[in-house]
């Protein structure tokens, strides 16, 4: 276990923002989630007992029915702003006063670094190019993120779950963000800690050897077959594609439409909704780690290989 | 008062004068009540007064934003977590930090680099505003991407809020492009290579790109693709620097300013902050929706 490699790594100016991201989305997650269960067993009470339904305040928080409904934003909100103001300067101080921004040598493009590392909220999308071709991996695939995002209230035709925490009436929403803000932290995660000189594979703690060689080998799919005419090899392709899109559509409508799930949130999706959704989830949610689990476990470069692209 | 007859002029101007003094210490100590405080605040300040503290919010260009009563539940932090004010307040520390660097930086190969290490070492409180824009611009991605998560948590992003989420999504795209371009500014190794490696992918821009899918067959060179309309060239260099600087210093603070008017506008006009709501349960949902 090399420690002084870890450190090296954390320490770098530009990457302590990683440290803080890993203690404020865990923290942040938790706050949010204790919330939704507490909402969660309010609603199971409330379902229980329609009398209740029709009398109780229906929220989490204290309540006591000769309470104002409204209070001033001066001060019971500002303040609150204004606080969160001074604080957040005073954290910003401490900060820039303890730990300097990074400064390399002069830009020398006759000098490459290595391994040379986008910002690390970029990283992620330079350790994509490792599993697809940049016109997909850098242009298509972010574009599809950005759009997915927002149509992503579009699709959603559920009535339930407006305005507060809650897992029980919005699962599909919340698994669908919540794995993609996964992956995209694992890929940066990936990028900056395991990923050493030459853009290789460093288990964290492995120390970088700029000198290491790597014996792999990595395949195209019709290779794996033994297929190596182009057009059958296109053939293949094509088919594997057709082939994971209609298998991650059909598991998806099976989870989609299990018994158990409100049958009413799917009478209410509309086909355009819903195929919308299931475009964006199997070709950026599913297709994204399909492709890294077969990069990086089976070796397999391409799977469709055409003239013009290559997928 | 009535002036005595045959009194000497002098000791009317006194009296005049002590009158008046006597006035501005009344003045002193009401302020409330003078003609210059009124002019700029119009109402007054009264602790106990619910109305004239509402009035005081809505009378006042920063503050009008918000609404003069708010529900009680909506102020709480546990609801809201603050990131997207947050988010705003990094932006104006960013804008007013990042105005104090343009007074020390040249975007030109010969100078830019040697103007950070004159900040560094030779310009008062360099390094800390140097710091600070750096550390700032950090700090925002993570609070708008906790503010973004906390808006997918509470389902604020549907109806009727739509659209103030795309416009979200459109701020955070264009925060990832000021990180960017902001990156190449101090033309060191870092930037340099980070922002190669970046656009280098522009290359690969189908139809657009001079190595994308069908770029070529378009007549895409690396001396007409989109990749050289980033760079003005088509190596990352002078042209490049300039560049990212009227992008980072002008082009996108504008445009991030202007979606910002209307995220924050569209707030309020979506029915203000989403929650917390009573909760609907799945018994009162409708099978169809209406108005479909």
């Amino acid at each position: 276990m090399d420690w002084a490699q870890i450190w090296k790594i954390v320490s770098v100016p530009d990457n302590v923002p990683i440290t803080l991201l890993a203690i404020l989305v865990p923290f942040y997650t938790w706050y949010g989630l204790r919330q939704a269960i507490a909402t969660d067993k309010l609603i199971g009470r409330l379902q229980a007992d329609p009398a209740l339904a029709k009398t109780h305040h229906r929220k989490i928080h204290p309540y006591l029915p000769e309470w104002a409904r409204e209070v001033p934003v001066w001060p019971y909100l500002l303040k609150i702003e204004f606080l969160a103001a001074i604080i957040v300067t005073l954290f910003l101080m401490i900060w820039s006063i303890t730990l300097n921004a990074p400064l390399e040598e002069p830009a020398n493009p006759n000098f490459t670094m290595n391994p040379a590392k986008a910002p690390w909220y970029f990283v992620g999308l330079q350790e994509m190019l490792v599993y697809f071709d940049p016109w997909f991996a850098g242009v298509v695939l972010p574009s599809l993120i950005v759009v997915g995002l927002m149509v992503f209230p579009y699709v959603d035709a559920s009535p339930l779950g407006l305005g507060y925490y809650t897992i029980k009436q919005r699962v599909i929403p919340l698994f669908s963000f919540g794995f993609g803000f996964f992956i995209w932290l694992l890929l940066i995660f990936i990028g900056t800690f395991v990923r050493g000189p030459g853009w290789m594979w460093f288990w964290p703690g492995q120390h970088w050897d700029h000198t290491r060689v790597i014996y792999e080998v990595n395949r195209n799919l019709p290779d794996v077959f033994g297929i190596h005419n182009v057009w059958l090899a296109g053939i293949l392709g094509v088919i594997a594609v057709v082939g994971f899109y209609a298998g991650t559509g059909w598991g998806i409508h099976k989870w989609l439409t299990r018994p158990g799930l409100n049958q009413k949130l799917y009478e209410r999706t509309s086909l355009l909704q819903y195929a919308t959704f299931q475009f964006f989830a199997i070709t950026v949610l599913a297709g994204l780690p399909a492709k890294m689990i077969l990069r990086l476990v089976f070796r397999v470069h391409y799977v469709l290989i055409t003239p013009w692209f290559n997928i | 008062m009535s002036k005595p007859e045959g009194e000497p002029k002098s000791a009317t101007l006194l009296e005049t004068a002590k009158e008046a003094v006597q006035a501005l210490r009344e003045d002193i100590k009401d302020p409330q009540r003078t003609q210059i405080w009124k002019s700029i605040f119009r109402v007054k300040h009264e602790r106990s007064d619910p109305r004239t503290r509402s009035l005081g919010v809505l009378g006042n260009v920063f503050l009008h934003l918000h609404p003069g009563r708010i529900n009680r539940d909506a102020v709480r932090y546990s609801y809201t977590w603050g990131m997207g004010g947050i988010t705003f307040y990094l932006f104006v520390v960013l804008t007013f930090t990042g105005a104090l660097l343009m007074f020390y930086y040249h975007p030109s190969k010969l100078q830019a680099y040697r103007d950070i290490l004159y900040l560094e070492h030779d310009v008062p409180f360099g390094k800390l505003l140097r710091n600070m824009h750096r550390w700032t611009a950090h700090l925002m991605i993570i609070t708008l991407w906790l503010h973004m998560f906390r808006v997918v948590l509470t389902g604020s992003y549907r109806r009727p809020r739509e659209f103030n989420w795309c416009v979200g999504v459109l701020l955070l795209v264009l925060t990832l492009l000021l990180s960017f371009t902001g990156y190449l500014l101090p033309d060191d190794q870092l930037g340099f290579w980070a922002v190669t490696v970046g656009t280098n992918m522009a290359r690969a821009t189908p139809l657009l790109g001079s190595e994308g899918p069908f770029g070529p067959a378009l007549g895409m060179t690396p001396y007409n693709d989109v990749r050289f309309a980033l760079l003005g060239g088509s190596i990352v260099d002078a042209n490049a620097l300039l560049r990212a600087y009227i992008w980072h210093c002008i082009a996108i603070p504008v445009i991030a300013s202007i979606f910002m008017i209307v995220h924050f506008w569209r707030v309020r006009k979506d029915g203000g902050i989403s929650g917390p709501s009573p909760v609907m349960l799945e018994s009162e949902m409708k099978p169809q929706a209406k108005g479909r």
